[in-house]
């Protein structure tokens, strides 16, 4: 019985909402994924560089976050303590989803990291560059099966764009999604698919031990250290990453915001939170502003774009 | 050094006395937020880890190794004694395990859980230790074609748990298959049958489903009984402790579960409760006491739990050796793991031999603190069933409400909960059997997204299901499955088939 009553009470004090927090931060995702991570990181840095006193996280799972920016949206309206995490995933989700309440419903306040896409095939494969798969895809698109995430997320949307950009119609890929990254990367690794896409950090150990060949990364510049050309050095106009955000509520005051950006600042430049992102692979891709608002509102139209054109969003 | 001495090295260090004590917290922290309803071991794992992170490397991966075992065996407990499924991979484990607990027999049925995942979380976690590399070359090999065969496979067997009426059974299966459908498509990302409502984007959640067809529904069916129920459940009739016969009843089934669950588990897309499903399963078909089955058969407890915890360990196969995550709980320990500066992946143990030594020796010894903690446990926790029955029932339903909210906290999830509850007294009130309903709703998905992968590698070639090695073979045993018993019956051995059939309510 003792632990019956230890239990319940752990379970109370995790339903019991934020109060007395400087900041309470929504994690849109369960426990555990990219999100989660980003929160509790976030939470962490945020405590140890005394940016703030004390940090909640909540999670409210669901549907690539549309559910938990509905919730933020309309629960958090006007409070300057309540952040939540997002990213490039909650953007193609809100379209495919058809949310009511799209990113234009909260505050973005800055893109914090970023973790670049890769394209990998089996080490067996007889594809040894990135030219050998665009010439495979040219010659019959649905003969080559890519593996990756979730439908109409990040992984998806980059092989839709590859393929627009090799001027292959984009409806016609033969995408299978897998759930995680962890199913499609063995997949991959049988080689049950032609190739695979997704996070380079998801494929990295497995590129080191030479069990997976690189064939390219989505980035603007070569990726330090790393032996592979861009897509765009290979042709393909196409650079994506899939980046993690922080956004505040709807409606507080240019001053709040200004505040909750200052300390966005503070921690970008602290050692603590340098040091998180190394030791988790993300690359800083710190976007603060109104350049980060004007590179939000450019993502969101060429997702829709692509995503118009894989046929995912009519 | 040798694998052997890095593994001695390993568990010398483990048994520090401090160490000891961490494993014993984690242990204990473990089950205590294991054995509430809708808690299973990924939540609880993630719900935790940030406990370790004060502790230098080996004590957080000790304390982690108890918090996972913990939380794996929670869930069993409240399976067993109050018919609340913590988490799908210990929903078989109610079947037989709640019928025992009726009968008196809890306090067996507790211990040969807890001796069963002891068991079998021995054996997996050396397997672990020294076959992964080739354990995994064959997970590999599991394409969506095989695994779409394996799903076959489950459902063929499966439905023996069906009861005695098939055409209530498949009925049964058939509900659980059809709300397997909605939510967003995997494949290609579209709403289906969510009616606008983004609350079942995601679908219906199988351990709210689980508590609720287990948990809500059975509390109604009690309260509607009223004072014409039974008179008060006889908590411990004979010993607490397993007999003789029970020891001799329970071996063979822990080692068939552990085998059958350890390569499910090591499968990238295996899953704890197919393993559970097909153990079950099988000691059904052995059992020497088929009729017992359906009636709180030990087997029926002693296979699914070691098969359970098999799997466990095997999940760590290919996250250890190659460093895929493949569940849940896999991939919060993944971000446990680089916590400690550990990279899981194919060069993990030339690079860091010590670390995963020590994080193989600490789950022997969180294994074996497991059991330390709960044996004694057992005719404390055989006690719950003496509660008078209203307040027995009341705390179930706050503990499963409490159990969901905490999992979730959402309103439409706490209404889900009560509607199925609804459904599932309607459907205890008209004899459909309930167990068939959540294996709809775990395979159908499985299922489906595997035949659609495997046709659209294949382009729509139908014929690659059946030319890959494996899967025919999984196919063929699928088809014998089904064909032999419908043989036997032709030649008027049916009465037998009928009783091992009849077993199930």
């Amino acid at each position: 019985m003792k632990h019956f009553i230890l239990a319940s009470i752990l379970a109370g004090a995790m339903a019991l909402p934020a109060y007395a927090a400087d900041y309470s931060i929504m994690a849109p995702a369960a426990p555990g994924g990219g999100w989660d991570q980003t929160a509790r990181s976030l939470q962490t840095a945020l405590q140890k560089e005394k940016i703030s006193n004390r940090v909640q996280v909540m999670n409210v799972p669901g549907a690539g976050g549309t559910i938990g920016i509905a919730q933020f949206a309309s629960q958090q309206k006007g409070n300057p303590n309540a952040l939540m995490v997002g990213g490039y995933v909650m953007v193609g989700a809100i379209l495919t989803n058809k949310s009511p309440v799209t990113l234009k419903d909260v505050t973005p306040i800055a893109r914090l990291t970023g973790e670049y896409e890769a394209i990998v095939v089996p080490a067996s494969s007889e594809i040894k560059t990135i030219g050998d798969l665009v010439a495979k895809l040219k010659e019959n698109p649905g003969a080559v099966s890519w593996g990756g995430g979730s439908a109409g997320g990040t992984d998806h949307i980059a092989t839709g764009l590859i393929a627009k950009a090799a001027g292959v119609d984009p409806t016609k890929i033969n995408y299978i999604a897998f759930s995680g990254g962890g199913e499609a990367l063995a997949a991959i690794l049988g080689s049950q698919v032609t190739a695979g896409i997704s996070s380079f950090g998801e494929f990295e150990s497995q590129i080191k031990a030479g069990s997976l060949r690189l064939l390219a990364v989505s980035s603007e510049q070569r990726i330090q250290g790393v032996d592979a050309p861009t897509l765009k050095e290979s042709k393909l106009d196409v650079v994506i990453q899939n980046w993690r955000m922080v956004a505040a509520a709807p409606g507080i005051s240019a001053e709040q915001k200004a505040a909750i950006l200052a300390d966005f600042e503070k921690l970008e430049k602290s050692a603590t939170w340098q040091e998180t992102m190394k030791t988790k692979g993300w690359a800083d891709t710190y976007l603060a502003g109104p350049a980060f608002e004007e590179q939000l509102a450019k993502d969101i139209a060429s997702t829709e774009t692509i995503l118009k054109d894989i046929g995912l969003v009519k | 050094m040798s694998t052997f001495q890095f593994l001695l090295e390993g568990l010398a260090a483990a048994m520090l006395p401090m160490n000891l004590l961490y494993a014993l917290v984690g242990v204990t922290l473990g089950t205590m937020v294991g054995v509430l309803p809708g808690i299973g071991p990924a939540t609880t794992v993630a719900l935790l880890l940030p406990v370790t992170y004060q502790l230098d490397a080996t004590g957080s991966l000790i304390m982690f190794a108890g918090i996972y075992y913990g939380g794996m065996y929670g869930g069993s407990t409240t399976s067993i004694l109050l018919n609340t499924p913590g988490e799908s991979a210990s929903i078989v484990t109610a079947l037989e395990g709640n019928k025992m607990a009726r009968a008196g027999r809890g306090g067996p049925a507790l211990a040969t859980a807890a001796i069963g995942s002891f068991v079998a979380g021995l054996i997996a976690t050396l397997a672990l230790a020294f076959v992964a590399p080739f354990i995994v070359k064959i997970a590999l090999v599991f394409g969506p074609r095989e695994y779409f065969a394996l799903m076959v496979l489950a459902f063929i067997t499966v439905s023996s748990a069906f009861g005695d009426s098939t055409l209530r059974g498949l009925t049964s299966l058939f509900i659980g298959l059809a709300l397997s459908l909605v939510g967003i498509d995997q494949l290609t990302g579209q709403n289906r049958l969510s009616f606008g409502v983004p609350d079942l984007l995601d679908g219906i959640e199988v351990t709210t489903m689980a508590v609720a067809m287990f948990a809500i529904g059975e509390t109604l069916y009690i309260a509607a009984q009223g004072a014409t129920a039974p008179d008060k459940i006889e908590a411990v009739k004979g010993s607490v402790w397993m007999t003789g016969q029970d020891w001799a009843r329970s071996w063979k089934a822990w080692l068939r579960g552990t085998l059958i669950g350890f390569p499910i588990g090591a499968m990238p897309a295996g899953g704890a409760e197919i393993g559970t499903f097909l153990s079950y399963a099988t000691e059904k078909k052995l059992s020497k006491h088929p009729e017992e089955f359906g009636k709180g058969a030990i087997e029926g407890v002693a296979g699914p739990e070691a098969a359970n915890n098999a799997s466990a360990a095997g999940t760590l196969v290919p996250l250890l050796t190659l460093g895929l995550p493949t569940s849940a709980t896999a991939a919060i320990m993944l971000a446990g793991f680089q916590q400690y500066g550990l990279q899981p992946g194919p060069l993990l143990f030339a690079t860091n031999p010590q670390l995963v030594w020590g994080l193989i020796a600490s789950l022997l010894i969180a294994n074996l603190m497991l059991l330390v903690l709960n044996l004694p446990l057992v005719g404390l926790w055989v006690r719950l069933l003496t509660i008078p029955k209203p307040w027995l029932y009341a705390g179930i339903l706050l503990f499963a409400t409490l159990g969901t909210i905490g999992a979730n906290p959402s309103v439409f999830e706490l209404g889900m909960l009560l509607l199925f509850g609804l459904i599932a007294y309607g459907m205890r009130v008209f004899g459909y059997p309930i167990a068939p309903v959540i294996v709809g709703l775990i395979l159908g998905p499985l299922a489906e997204q595997q035949l659609r992968r495997a046709l659209a590698i294949s382009q729509g070639d139908v014929t690659v299901l059946f030319t890959s090695p494996i899967a025919a073979g999984l196919l063929i045993v699928a088809a014998l499955a089904l064909i032999v018993p419908l043989i036997l019956r032709a030649r008027g051995r049916g009465d037998v088939l009928n009783q091992m059939a009849a077993s199930e309510d």
